[in-house]
């Protein structure tokens, strides 16, 4: 070649690393895998690749009764079990007709706000693990040990709680349980200013996250983000207060959003605070819902062989990861036709690889812990 | 229940876009869109669940297909989120979607054979020299 300059360049020419990450890097959300085109340290793309846990959970529905279908749906999302427990056992009772009993809702509620507060704490806490606090990890999974305990005392289970059923709740909530309810919120809210202190206001940790991954509101309807998720995109929505369901409509709570505080609107500090703060929305509603715990049985009679007529329905519960919507489908036989999972982890995953191109390979760890995604949701 | 439509395969496109577009729907997201399978009737369904953040209203659109080689136009134009929901009810019920930029299998392997939440799908009996069928003792057990 004659022109040296050109020679050079030829010479110099960098080339794109494809890297595998995952499927058991530390720092992804359950077993994940991300197939990662770099370029130096900037990402040209980032494919997920899912199916790792895939348990075929919609298939199971279409091959056990009704009630024998409700600890399978503990599985789909093992961080929330309550909420897939709710959302199938309220599709089952709309087919049917069944009337939750009163008593039996405000367990949902409060065993459900109890959930969300582990759920996030593990979400929250792994976000500080991820880009490399480990401290905070360890206190969130603290006060996360005593939610278990919790539940425990609740419904007997730590993870998987089979503890709502068609009709209500499997076991009554007790005096003493609520005491020590009770307890547990007057010292988590302390916790969670300890929370902030430590996490929350750090230079470093807002340095790392402020103007990062940004989800704009378009982006998050075109790819159907939900939960806290679209809530940091500044989008004032929550299933709770927007489709009211159970006895939320009773209760007063606010709803958080992403106010851009450090950075820009929809960025993943956005998505880390929103969450913190509904922690303690969550505590709000705990509060009320002690107080306003009626007397009556936990669970309406509902027939062991349970037979809704032939129909369908779409329900919708406020998951710790977004909408969580199950679609069902009767033919009025003892088994469900067909029981449709959707979660709010497998829209955002697929929303990764547009958001990922042009970040630092260490921003995107940022971004699927900001994102919250879940392999056991999103697999199914 | 909500209000439900039964539309064209032709169509369907189309009155997406319709939905999405139109001020006084404004159906801005695709909730959920997956399939539902009838051998009675022989025939499978691509089920869209599309909802209005605006107006606060859902809307239930399915589209029949026959059962051998279920063909349907992607609808990825109108929402994005289509691309991964259209690969698992390919993955899962083998509908085509033509015009889709990426249909891959999803949740299953590559080479896997079926699809399982079809009514008469039987499973193979190994996968990669793996067995899928219970242990015998299992069996024993279970009888």
């Amino acid at each position: 070649m004659s022109d040296p300059v050109h020679a050079e360049s030829e010479a110099f020419h960098t080339e794109d690393m494809t890297i595998s990450m995952g499927p058991q890097h530390p720092s992804t959300h359950g077993v994940l895998r991300f197939i990662v085109k770099t370029d130096g340290e900037v990402m040209r793309e980032a494919i997920p690749d899912v199916g790792y846990l895939h348990r075929s959970i919609e298939k199971i529905g279409e091959k056990v009764t009704w009630h024998g279908y409700v600890p399978y749906t503990d599985r789909a999302d093992y961080l929330a079990a309550m909420f897939t427990n709710q959302a199938f056992c309220m599709a089952a009772e709309k087919l049917a007709g069944v009337e939750v009993t009163r008593r039996g809702e405000f367990c949902r509620v409060i065993a459900c706000e109890l959930n969300r507060i582990a759920s996030h704490l593990i979400a929250v806490g792994s976000f500080g693990q991820d880009i490399g606090a480990v401290t905070p990890f360890i206190h969130a999974l603290r006060e996360r040990e005593t939610v278990n305990n919790l539940m425990e005392e609740i419904c007997g289970a730590r993870l998987t709680y089979n503890y709502i059923r068609i009709g209500g709740v499997g076991y009554d909530i007790t005096p003493e349980t609520c005491g020590r309810i009770s307890e547990f919120l007057d010292h988590f809210e302390l916790i969670v200013d300890e929370y902030n202190r430590l996490l929350s206001y750090n230079k470093i940790f807002i340095e790392r996250l402020a103007n990062i991954a940004v989800i704009t509101r378009e982006d998050a309807f075109q790819y159907n983000i939900v939960g806290p998720n679209l809530r940091a995109s500044g989008f004032k929505w929550d299933i709770r207060r927007d489709i009211p369901y159970s006895v939320y409509p009773e209760l007063e709570f606010d709803i958080p959003v992403g106010t851009g505080e450090k950075g820009t609107l929809g960025d993943c500090y956005d998505r880390y605070i929103v969450r913190i703060r509904e922690m303690q929305e969550s505590c709000r509603i705990l509060h009320q819902c002690l107080k306003m715990l009626p007397k009556g049985p936990a669970i309406a009679k509902v027939a062991r062989k349970f037979k809704p007529p032939a129909g369908e329905i779409y329900v919708r519960v406020e998951a710790p990861r977004g909408d969580m919507g199950f679609y069902v489908v009767s033919d009025g036989s003892e088994y469900a036709y067909r029981v449709r999972i959707r979660t709010g982890s497998f829209t955002a995953m697929s929303l990764i690889d547009k958001i990922s191109r042009g970040l630092m390979v260490a921003d995107l760890i940022a971004l699927i812990a900001s994102l919250d995604v879940d392999a056991p949701e999103i697999d199914r | 229940m909500d209000p439900n439509l039964r539309v064209d395969p032709q169509a369907v496109v189309e009155v997406c876009r319709c939905l999405r577009d139109e001020p006084d729907l404004k159906f801005e997201i695709l909730s959920d869109l997956t399939g539902l399978d009838l051998p009675k009737e022989n025939k499978i369904q691509v089920v869209y669940h599309i909802y209005s953040y605006s107006h606060r209203h859902q809307i239930v659109l399915k589209v029949d297909l026959p059962r051998e080689n279920p063909q349907l136009s992607t609808m990825e134009g109108v929402w994005k989120v289509a691309n991964w929901l259209e690969r698992e009810a390919f993955d899962l019920f083998g509908i085509v979607f033509e015009g889709h930029t990426d249909l891959r299998r999803i949740l299953l392997p590559e080479d896997w054979v079926g699809h399982p939440l079809r009514k008469d799908y039987v499973e193979q009996e190994e996968y990669d020299g793996i067995s899928t069928q219970r242990a015998p003792l299992v069996e024993k057990l279970l009888r």
